[in-house]
């Protein structure tokens, strides 16, 4: 049953039939959150590092407990405490890694494809946790597992993902992701900021969010990234509120079962009203539950195996 | 392969009949008793054993179950296992737990399942009860409650089948090819 890769690094690659392995598993192990004590001793002795060379919040204290609840051990690495400030390329730091002889590395990235270059340098699981604007797989497979357990299957629902998705790493693992489950994808936003390869995806492009939301089953809303809007691309905030933002008079509209995603941080009064952010049909915390079970039962079977695999 | 029939559906319920009643004599009654199966057979045999103990004593024990996957000591030789879920959806401190599963082999099993126990409370006492014996041990672990005692040999396999899943209930001893 084991997963037939050895590195998570993007869910282009990932089969149906992993990414079914992956939410059976996280389902299993979301009990484990649950109890008193939470933690197992499953990979006690296994050593995890936690490599940040870009902030985050939530996705590395999900895999620091996610790790932790499993017994491994883990060393979390950010760019500010690192040799990487001092100029040390990404290749020494994957030869000095793998001196350690460490079973896992979990790596956010500002350049797309570092996950992979990592796993040309190293024997230990690489698991990508944001890379550039390329790929965020682990997002992609705690949102599935939010949505399984809310809709039931997603064979032929309908999901539309709103925002800037060009920017979006988020966007491009969840367009794959839900296509690989069954799902429809819609995306949503400023023509400046849907780039032409969606299509190529298997999404569908809507400039209009008032015109597709009556037919979604799902509304994933991106996070604007004020940080990345200095090229053109954007219309003014005010604009964007007003044709893309999330309130309770365009959820009006939606159907009743609609359900809300949001990747975080959430940007009240932006893309989401303050509102819509508190309603119970927005799933927001369960993400960051499930994020935890995802990340178990990724490092679970990633790591879990015969130690240092072949 | 050869396999020949060691118990068929009557003999298996008659056997988890005994158990029950067993169970009861030595607890005093199904007051302070809860089963917890181990995945998967273990679970059914668990939820049987429960519904004799209604018909029996009129009282529903609580069923859980558990699933040894996290507790396994061979993690750094196997691969990845399959999980399946482990539901105990009642406090276990103080109770008298009584462990269910088909075959007693090594122990092994019955060893991560006591690990994953203590997690969850505090147990006043934990008794085991098997469908079927099959000796070997490599730990010193004993059955409290035995449906049947079989010698094999290690090359010899214990095939046990149950309706919740094979649609028949019965017990083969095979030889392993």
């Amino acid at each position: 049953m084991p997963l037939e890769t050895k590195h998570l690094l993007a869910i282009k690659n990932l089969s149906s039939q992993d990414i079914n392995t992956i939410l059976e598993t996280a389902d299993s192990l979301q009990e484990v959150s649950t109890r008193d004590i939470k933690k197992v001793p499953t990979l006690r002795g296994r050593t995890i590092v936690n490599l940040f060379l870009e902030p985050s919040t939530r996705t590395r204290t999900s895999f620091e407990l996610a790790a932790k609840r499993l017994s491994a051990d883990t060393v979390g690495i950010s760019k500010s405490s690192s040799a990487v400030i001092k100029g040390e390329s990404l290749k020494d730091t994957a030869k000095t890694l793998g001196a350690y002889n460490v079973d896992a590395v979990v790596i956010r990235h500002p350049a797309p494809g570092a996950a992979a270059y990592l796993a040309d340098y190293m024997d230990a699981s690489i698991i990508n946790a944001g890379d550039g604007a390329h790929e965020h797989p682990t997002q992609a497979l705690l949102d599935l597992f939010t949505a399984n357990q809310h809709l039931g299957s997603l064979k032929g629902k309908k999901i539309a993902i709103i925002g800037d998705i060009y920017h979006s790493r988020v966007a491009r693992s969840n367009i794959l992701a839900f296509s690989k489950m069954g799902a429809k994808v819609l995306v949503v936003g400023p023509p400046g900021l849907i780039p032409k390869e969606v299509e190529k995806m298997g999404a569908q492009v809507s400039y209009d969010f008032d015109e597709v939301i009556p037919e979604v089953d799902i509304i994933y809303m991106l996070r604007i990234q004020l940080e990345r809007q200095q090229q053109n691309l954007f219309l003014s905030v005010r604009e964007y509120v007003k044709r893309y933002g999330l309130n309770s008079k365009r959820l009006a509209r939606a159907k009743d079962c609609v359900v809300v995603m949001h990747p975080g941080p959430m940007n009240r009064g932006i893309e989401i009203s303050a509102e819509v952010a508190d309603m119970a049909k927005n799933l927001v915390t369960d993400q960051v539950s499930s994020g935890v079970a995802v990340r178990m039962a990724v490092l679970y079977l990633l790591v879990g195996g015969v130690s240092g695999l072949g | 392969m050869s396999k020949s029939l060691l118990l068929n559906e009557e003999q298996l319920d008659r056997a988890l009949t005994r158990i029950s009643h067993e169970i009861l004599e030595r607890n005093s009654g199904a007051k302070n008793i809860v089963l917890i199966g181990l995945q998967s057979r273990g679970v059914f045999l668990a939820k049987r054993l429960a519904s004799k103990i209604i018909n029996i004593e009129k009282i529903e024990v609580p069923v859980g179950s558990l699933d040894i996957g996290l507790y396994r000591d061979d993690i750094s030789t196997g691969g990845a296992k399959e999980l399946k879920k482990t539901e105990i959806g009642f406090d276990i401190t103080d109770k008298s737990v009584v462990l269910v599963d088909d075959v007693l082999f090594t122990g092994r099993t019955i060893r991560a399942a006591m690990d994953a126990l203590i997690d969850y409370g505090r147990p006043s006492q934990v008794q085991l009860a098997v469908l079927v014996d099959r000796g070997h041990r490599e730990l010193p672990i004993r059955p409290d409650y035995i449906g049947k005692n079989i010698p094999t040999s290690l090359a010899q396999k214990v095939e046990v089948k149950l309706k919740e899943e094979n649609n028949e209930d019965s017990v083969y001893l095979g030889e392993d090819a």
